[in-house]
Parts: structure tokens; C-alpha cells; sequence
């Protein structure tokens, strides 16, 4: 009792026949099917490679397309070779000329021996679990496919198409129940012969020949109207991309290899000669025991497709530039803006970061250069301060910063006076906390002490730069979230945004300051705002002072909801 | 149809070229190429040659235009290269792309093919242990026929003059270090291609004018076809669809960096020679900054540059991307 193997290959055929040898010298025969139209001189190298071995055989020859029945006529064709040829064999193993065992053979032998009848088949009910990759679920089954889909796509595509669109659906012959799996297989000789000699094998051929991905479901399907034992779960190591590509083996992954449970990995590059070496040299160790956790390959392959279709979040590189909308957040982790506050408080960078435990910039968009916290002359990832360089494109610093600071909590002072660059990105951007006093701007015109006639114009376009960018925080598809005090409301309650600020934006850990920060002068700015009015320059966005129950001068002075920052996204 | 323009164009400036050494017999043809314009970059070529060869490249193209340093005598040694030889005048061949363009029409059809200049050097994720054949093996079976990167400036800690380049060494040893992260992108509506700027030129040359920063996208692998072409160096291709080497629907293309050994001593004197030449993009602009810039001797390195460790190290910044091969 021993297994033989059949083996599909087209092309890397060295590879095929190496593995071929490997397998019949231990006594292991081997028929290898290699398709038609790989061509004639590699199919004679490959013969000659083996000519020695006398329990190494081959196959007739059958042209071969992905996912079509040719691929089941030419493995039942040299199972059914092999079954002729070897009578004493129990099982029977597909597997594919980029196939390498990852075990030794004589523990593969061994597993089987001690399991005689079982079929190794992974077998599931596609109505049920979501095997599919990315591809044709159900419809496998109930549509016919005569176009190769890789050298005929378009008709292809046509023709499902045309089925979909028409409703047209074929049969299912009533006896089977259809089922897949992977198309690397390890049944025993009592199933195969009765797959192979059922009396109705014509009506399945019939129902298979015109099925899409035949290989997949057909050993699968009957498997289950035939054996008594399945295990379902295939012997060989298969990983899939996010489109259903097999993903490849390096030299690199010899270490998960050696640690999977697995007898035999799909696929390995050809070119990968440590693996070929390590598992078919003469100097073959001897793997453990494969009860290592598999998780170092399985968490491999699947970040490979996090990373390809989600990507990390916040990163804009030569690999990734996606389109507004697409960006799975803007930047890399959370960030706050503090508008107006410093106009207000005294000292108040230094509050920040001792309070909340934030690295506190000043004014990162300040018109004369970009205001590093202390005063730094460059910042991580070579940022500098040139007001001209960040202008450029100042979305693109301000995603920069985010990102090259990963793991550090950011900060950054934010005024009308600013390059306003950054507006539409703040607002759709969930990772923004925004904290703004409106017509805080007005504070430094009062205690410049210049005559109002001077600095009218001056705080009209302050006034202007402001308004459009809070009236894009609220806006209802803003992702920000925004909090946002008038500077009337501010005066009469100074303490009240450091209160929320210390509650809500505390970096865990950090140590709470017991000291506000001290407010700067600012006794006489309501007659400096009114002087503003009486000059024919409304401040509105400084709120209403005196008489809070007043009618409000302007609907964009409403003020969000009086609880804490608002999380825009949760509305 | 500008595709057709630019190919014809590189049809007509054949007629500049001259084979010095002729080798394209030997290529197989599942062979991967490299092309390259040289002009006396003698030291350089040693290096360069080595690290293709181990990465993977099976042939070298070279177009040597006016070089009297021994470069090209050397070349035509080298039992791998093709060596032409031009006298014509770089810019009028839109800097060596129509000549580089006609001898991939000639050659290159249906080869994976590197277009470099010789200071580029091309890291992907895995090189240290998947060969150049292993990366458009994959790029083969994933339907892939371009590669991105971007063009990481690398330099020496102080000024140029420091340390001395030797014929042979890796420029990486006198000059590992390089800026993380002050790139910005944007798109190039008309081809399709990023356009990325910034790194240490546009931090220390190009401050008052970032818009002239040299750009830092680069396409230098393709699975060549003769229907396709260059459009500038190697920053962008027709058709079009070349130039996606980018998702944009949120998630990562396996990309890589083409490490720039630009800035060693011998710029110092190649900036000179090119002030005179007049011969580069823009009139050699760029090198005017860094003529103006070498001979006071400040160096590129800041406080915030980093040091080259592996391109593990660049994927984890976010340079470069493994995409889904894993």
C-alpha cells in the first residue's frame, strides 16, 4: 500500500521533473501530464530529465485551458493511467508541476498509510460558505461557458452577459449535490474507481464539460456521492490573492513553509532555488512536528491584500493616490487645530503640550514660515519652514506631517492670518479635531492701538478668510469634528473651551496642568467691535456682546450644539 | 497622434547612432534589458554593471554620447553590453529618450526592460532576496506591465567635496542618507502619471521656487512592446494606461525606489561642465543651483535626514510598497 502522484505541468518543466525525481525515489510513482501546447522541445527535455526513472510516466498529451474540462479529461485520464499502471496503490495525489513538498515523503507515505480510507478533498456547498475569491460564485453551476476565458475574453464576457441578462439556467443533474474546493486532491483508489466507472459518468461528463472552473467542483461533487470518509481539506498549501491568483513562494518563506501543516506548497517560483534546495536536497531537514501555528504565513498573505486594497491610511506615494473620496482617511492618525485660541491666552502652545500631551506647533501656516513647536528650523521627514515650500502644496504637508509622525499626538495653532491652503482637507478629514473661537482675529487689530480707519479694510478680510473656512466646517458633509465658540461666548465664560479641551482631547497618560493659562488684555474689545460696526465694518463672527439674549446678527454666529465636540461623522 | 510623433521621431534619430559594439545576438529572449545614456561617467559604470548583474539583468544597452574618459572603452569590453555612439547633441534628443526609444523599438519588444541613468539604482520590495526575474515574473502573472518608483535623492552627511567617490564603490556607503518624507503629489491630467516633487533638491536648490523642483516619478520597468514610448525621460509613457502604476481607489500598487547617486564630489565638476553645455532640461537649470550651491559646500544633510538601512526601512516609510506580492 503507498501513493502515487499525478502531476499537471506546462511550463518550468525542470522544476516539474526535479520534483518528479524527488517523489520516485521514494518509490513514489509518478505520471506527469504535460499540456499540449507546451512546446515540443521543453516537453522532450523534461522526458529526458526523467529517462532514468522507471516509475516515472507520462500522460497523453491534451491541450489544456484555464478553467475549462480539459483539465479534468487530462487528470482523469493519467489518474486512471496511474491506477492501471500501479495496482497496489491506496491513494492517489494531484498535484501540479509548481507544486513542492514541504514534508518529507516518507511522513507524507506514513500520514496516509495510517489514514486508508480517507479522501483528503476540500469539498463545500458553494450555496452555503463564500469560498470564491473573486470570480463567478453560483453561476459556475448554473451557466454554460464554451469560451476560454483567457484567450477569448471578450466573448467571455459576452456570453455570461447574455445568460445573465436572459435567465437562462441549465439543470443540475438531480443525483449530485455540487460542491468545490481546491483542485489538489489526494483520494483513494476505491473512490476514484467509482467516480471513474459510475454509470452515469456520461451525464456528468455532459453536465461538467460546459461548467465553469470544472476542476474545481468536479472531484469535489462526486467525492461526495462516492466516498465514505472525507476530510475536507486539501494536503497542498494554496494562498490567494485578492483577484484569485495563487500568490508565489521565495526562498524568503522558507521558514513559514517549514512550519506549515501542510504536505506540499502551490505555487513556488521556479526561480526560487533555497526552497527547491531545502526541501528536495540531499541535505533535506527534517521538519517539525507541524503543529507550529501557522499564523506567520496566513498573517502574511492576508496583510499583502489589506495593503492592496484598503492601503495604509494617510499615505499618498508612487503606489498610492487615491482619488477624493477613496482615501480610507485622509491622514495617518488624529490631529487638533486650535483657531484663535493664542489671540486669547497667554502662553497658550506651552499649556497645550504640557496639558494634553500633544507635540503643540504654532502657527504651521503662518504667511512668513512655518512655525515648528520650539522654534525648530526643520521637522521629521526633512520638512522645513519655508512658507513657499508648504504653499506649494500644502495638503501635501500637512498629510506629510501626520505621517511622519505616526505615534505622536500633533497640534497646530490656526488663524484667519494664515495661508488657508488647508481648508477643504480640514473639513473632510475625520481625523481633524477642531477647536476654533470665531472673531478671535479681532484681539490683536484692538491691542495694535492703530486708528480704526487703519485697520477696517484689514479685518474685513480677516473677517472674509474666516467665515468661508467655518462655513465649510459646517457644512453637512463635513467629517471634522468641529467645536466652535463665538468670541463674545468666550469672554463671558473664558475658562469654559480649556475645560473641554483638557476633557476631551487628553492624550492618555499625560499629566493634567492644574493652572489655565492667563487670558491676554482684551478689556475694551467690545468698543473696539462696535467702533468696527459704527465704521461700517460688521464683525459678526466675534458673536454678540452684552445682551446674550439678542437676536444673532448673522446665521453663520450660530454656534454647534453647546455639548462637547461634536463628531460630525456620527450624525 | 503624439505616441506616433514621438516614435517617428526616434525612427529619424537612429540615423545619429553608430554601434560601437554590437552583442544583441546573445540575448534570450525571455532576457531582461537595461538601457542607459552615458556621458563620461567612467567611475560611475563598474558599479552600476555589478548591481544590474546581480539584481537579474541579463544585457546593457548603452548610448554613449561624446565621452573622452575611457567609459566607452570599457563598455565595449564587457561581454554584456551593446555600446553606440552619438556626437549629437543631448537636448535635441530630448535628453538621450530618442535614442534610447529607438533602440528598445529595435530590441526590447516584448523583454522587461530598465530604462536608467547611470546613477539610478532600482530597490523593490524583496530585492536582497527575490531577483529582478522574480519581481516581472509576478508583475507577468498579476497583468502588470509597469513598474513605479520613486527617485530617492540620496546624499553624504556634509558637504560634496568631503568624500571621495572610487571607481567601483557603492555610492551608498559615502552618501546613505535621504529625506523621509517631504514629497508632494499631484497628477498629470494630460498623461496620467503622478507628478511627484520635493526631496533634499527642492528643500536646499529649489526653496523660492518649488514649482521647478525636479520631478521625482519615475517608470523605469516595462515590459516593453513596440508600440510604446517614453514621452520625457522616464517619468511618463504612452499609451496612457502605462502610467498607472498607482491605485486610486484607496489601496497600495507594489512599487519601488530608484535610489539617486546623484550627489557625490564628481558632481561638483559635472555641474561646472554642464553650466557650459547648457545641454539638460530646462537649460540645465538645475545645474546651475547646484554649481552655485557645490562651491560654497553646503551639504544636503539635515538635522531630520535619514539613513539608508535596507528597503524594508523605505517600506515602512511609506516610499515604496510591497502592494500585494508577499
Amino acid at each position: 500500500m503507498s501513493v502515487g502522484f499525478v502531476m499537471m505541468a506546462h511550463n518550468a518543466l525542470h522544476r516539474a521533473g526535479q520534483v518528479a525525481r524527488h517523489l520516485a525515489d521514494h518509490d513514489c510513482p509518478v505520471v506527469i501530464h504535460v499540456d499540449r501546447r507546451t512546446p515540443e522541445a521543453d516537453f522532450f527535455a523534461l522526458v529526458e530529465l526523467v529517462r532514468d526513472k522507471k516509475n516515472i510516466h507520462f500522460a497523453p498529451r491534451i491541450a489544456c485551458d484555464w478553467g475549462t474540462w480539459s483539465l479534468v479529461e487530462a487528470s482523469r485520464g493519467a489518474a486512471q493511467m496511474l491506477l492501471d499502471l500501479a495496482p497496489d496503490l491506496n491513494h492517489i495525489s494531484l498535484i501540479s508541476g509548481a507544486c513542492l513538498p514541504i514534508k518529507p515523503v516518507d511522513q507524507i507515505v506514513e500520514y496516509l498509510h495510517a489514514h486508508p480510507t480517507t479522501d483528503f478533498i476540500e469539498s463545500v456547498t458553494i450555496s452555503e460558505v463564500p469560498w470564491i475569491q473573486d470570480g463567478l460564485g453560483e453561476e459556475r453551476f448554473s451557466m454554460t461557458f464554451p469560451f476560454a476565458w483567457k484567450r477569448q475574453k471578450r466573448l467571455f464576457d459576452l456570453w455570461v452577459d447574455l445568460q445573465r441578462r436572459t435567465g437562462i439556467k441549465r439543470r443540475i443533474p438531480a443525483v449530485i449535490a455540487p460542491h468545490m474546493g481546491s483542485q489538489w486532491w489526494c483520494l483513494t483508489r476505491k473512490t476514484l474507481e467509482n467516480i471513474f466507472n459510475d454509470p452515469e459518468r456520461a451525464t456528468f461528463d455532459q453536465y461538467f464539460r460546459k461548467a465553469w472552473i470544472p476542476d474545481e467542483s468536479y472531484y469535489a461533487t462526486l467525492a461526495r456521492r462516492h466516498s465514505d470518509t472525507i476530510e475536507s481539506r486539501s494536503l497542498t498549501l494554496t494562498k490567494f490573492d485578492f483577484q484569485g491568483k495563487p500568490h508565489l513562494f521565495y526562498d524568503d518563506h522558507l521558514t513559514q513553509l517549514r512550519h506549515a501543516s501542510h504536505f506540499f506548497a502551490r505555487k513556488v517560483w521556479p526561480g526560487a532555488r533555497k526552497l527547491y534546495g531545502a526541501f528536495l536536497g540531499p541535505k533535506a531537514r527534517l521538519t517539525d512536528d507541524g503543529r507550529a501555528p501557522q499564523i506567520g504565513l496566513d498573517r502574511v498573505f492576508s496583510e499583502a491584500v489589506a495593503r492592496r486594497t484598503r492601503g495604509r491610511p494617510g499615505l499618498l506615494m508612487a503606489g498610492r493616490f487615491p482619488n477624493e473620496g477613496f482615501e480610507n482617511h485622509v491622514t495617518a492618525a488624529p490631529y487638533a487645530v486650535f483657531h484663535g485660541f493664542d489671540d486669547l491666552y497667554a502662553d497658550f502652545q506651552i499649556w497645550l503640550s504640557e496639558t494634553i500631551g500633544t507635540r503643540a506647533h504654532g502657527h504651521l501656516f503662518a504667511p512668513e514660515n512655518v512655525e515648528f513647536a520650539h522654534g525648530q528650523a526643520g521637522f521629521s521627514g526633512c520638512l522645513t519652514t519655508s512658507a513657499a515650500l508648504r504653499d506649494y502644496n500644502p495638503e501635501s504637508f500637512l498629510t506629510n506631517l501626520i505621517w511622519n509622525t505616526r505615534g505622536e499626538h500633533q497640534s497646530f495653532l490656526f488663524s484667519p492670518r494664515d495661508s488657508q491652503g488647508i481648508s477643504k482637507l480640514l473639513a473632510r478629514d475625520p481625523n481633524a479635531v477642531i477647536a476654533a473661537i470665531s472673531g478671535a482675529w479681532a484681539l490683536p487689530l484692538f491691542r495694535s492701538g492703530l486708528p480704526i480707519e487703519k485697520l477696517r479694510a484689514k479685518a474685513a478680510r480677516l473677517q472674509r478668510r474666516e467665515a468661508a473656512h467655518l462655513t465649510r466646517l459646517r457644512e453637512r458633509r463635513t467629517r471634522a469634528r468641529v467645536r466652535i465658540w463665538t468670541l463674545a461666548e468666550v469672554l463671558e465664560n473664558p475658562t469654559e473651551p480649556l475645560n473641554i479641551i483638557q476633557e476631551d482631547l487628553s492624550v492618555p497618560g499625560a499629566a493634567h496642568a492644574q493652572t489655565l493659562p492667563e487670558n491676554l488684555p482684551m478689556e475694551g474689545i467690545d468698543l473696539f467691535l462696535q467702533e468696527l460696526r459704527n465704521a461700517g465694518m460688521n464683525p459678526y463672527t466675534a458673536g454678540s456682546f452684552g445682551e446674550r439674549n439678542a437676536p444673532i446678527v448673522d446665521a453663520n454666529t450660530q454656534t454647534q450644539a453647546p455639548e462637547v465636540l461634536v463628531n460630525q461623522d456620527k450624525r | 497622434m503624439e505616441r506616433r510623433r514621438l516614435q517617428v521621431r526616434g525612427v529619424r534619430k537612429r540615423r545619429e547612432l553608430t554601434a560601437v559594439a554590437d552583442r544583441t545576438r546573445l540575448i534570450h529572449p525571455d532576457a531582461i534589458l537595461a538601457f542607459c545614456t552615458i556621458r563620461n561617467e567612467k567611475p560611475r559604470l563598474p558599479y552600476f554593471l555589478e548591481y544590474y548583474r546581480s539584481l537579474g539583468v541579463e544585457h546593457f544597452f548603452f548610448v554613449d554620447n561624446g565621452s573622452d574618459d575611457g567609459g566607452p572603452e570599457y563598455l565595449a569590453g564587457e561581454p554584456d553590453v551593446s555600446l553606440w555612439h552619438t556626437d549629437a547633441w543631448y537636448r535635441d534628443s530630448r535628453f538621450g529618450t530618442d535614442w534610447l526609444n529607438w533602440l528598445k523599438f529595435r530590441y526590447a519588444h516584448k523583454h522587461w526592460t530598465l530604462t536608467l541613468d547611470p546613477d539610478e539604482f532600482l530597490v523593490y520590495p524583496f530585492c536582497d532576496t527575490r531577483p529582478l526575474p522574480a519581481l516581472c515574473h509576478w508583475l507577468d502573472q498579476s497583468g502588470i506591465r509597469s513598474f513605479g518608483t520613486l527617485l530617492l535623492d540620496m546624499y553624504p552627511r556634509g558637504p560634496l567635496s568631503d568624500l571621495k567617490y572610487c571607481e567601483g564603490q557603492d555610492p551608498f556607503e559615502i552618501a546613505p542618507w535621504f529625506d523621509a518624507g517631504n514629497y508632494t503629489i499631484d497628477t498629470n491630467p494630460k498623461y496620467g502619471n503622478l507628478w511627484i516633487q520635493g526631496g533634499p533638491r527642492a528643500r536646499v536648490y529649489f526653496e523660492d521656487e518649488p514649482e521647478e523642483a525636479p520631478s521625482l516619478n519615475k517608470i523605469p520597468l516595462v515590459r516593453w512592446d513596440r508600440k510604446y514610448t517614453y514621452v520625457s525621460s522616464t517619468h511618463m509613457l504612452l499609451p496612457r494606461g502605462l502610467n498607472q502604476v498607482y491605485d486610486r481607489a484607496g489601496g497600495e500598487k507594489a512599487s519601488g525606489c530608484l535610489l539617486h547617486a546623484k550627489f557625490l564630489d564628481s558632481l561638483i565638476d559635472k555641474a561646472a561642465e554642464e553650466v557650459e553645455r547648457r545641454q539638460h532640461f530646462a537649460r540645465g537649470r538645475e545645474y546651475d543651483a547646484y554649481y552655485k550651491r557645490g562651491q560654497t559646500g553646503d551639504g544636503l544633510w539635515c538635522n531630520w535626514s535619514e539613513r539608508l538601512t535596507g528597503w524594508r526601512q523605505l517600506e515602512t516609510l511609506g516610499l515604496m510598497s510591497k502592494g500585494n506580492w508577499a
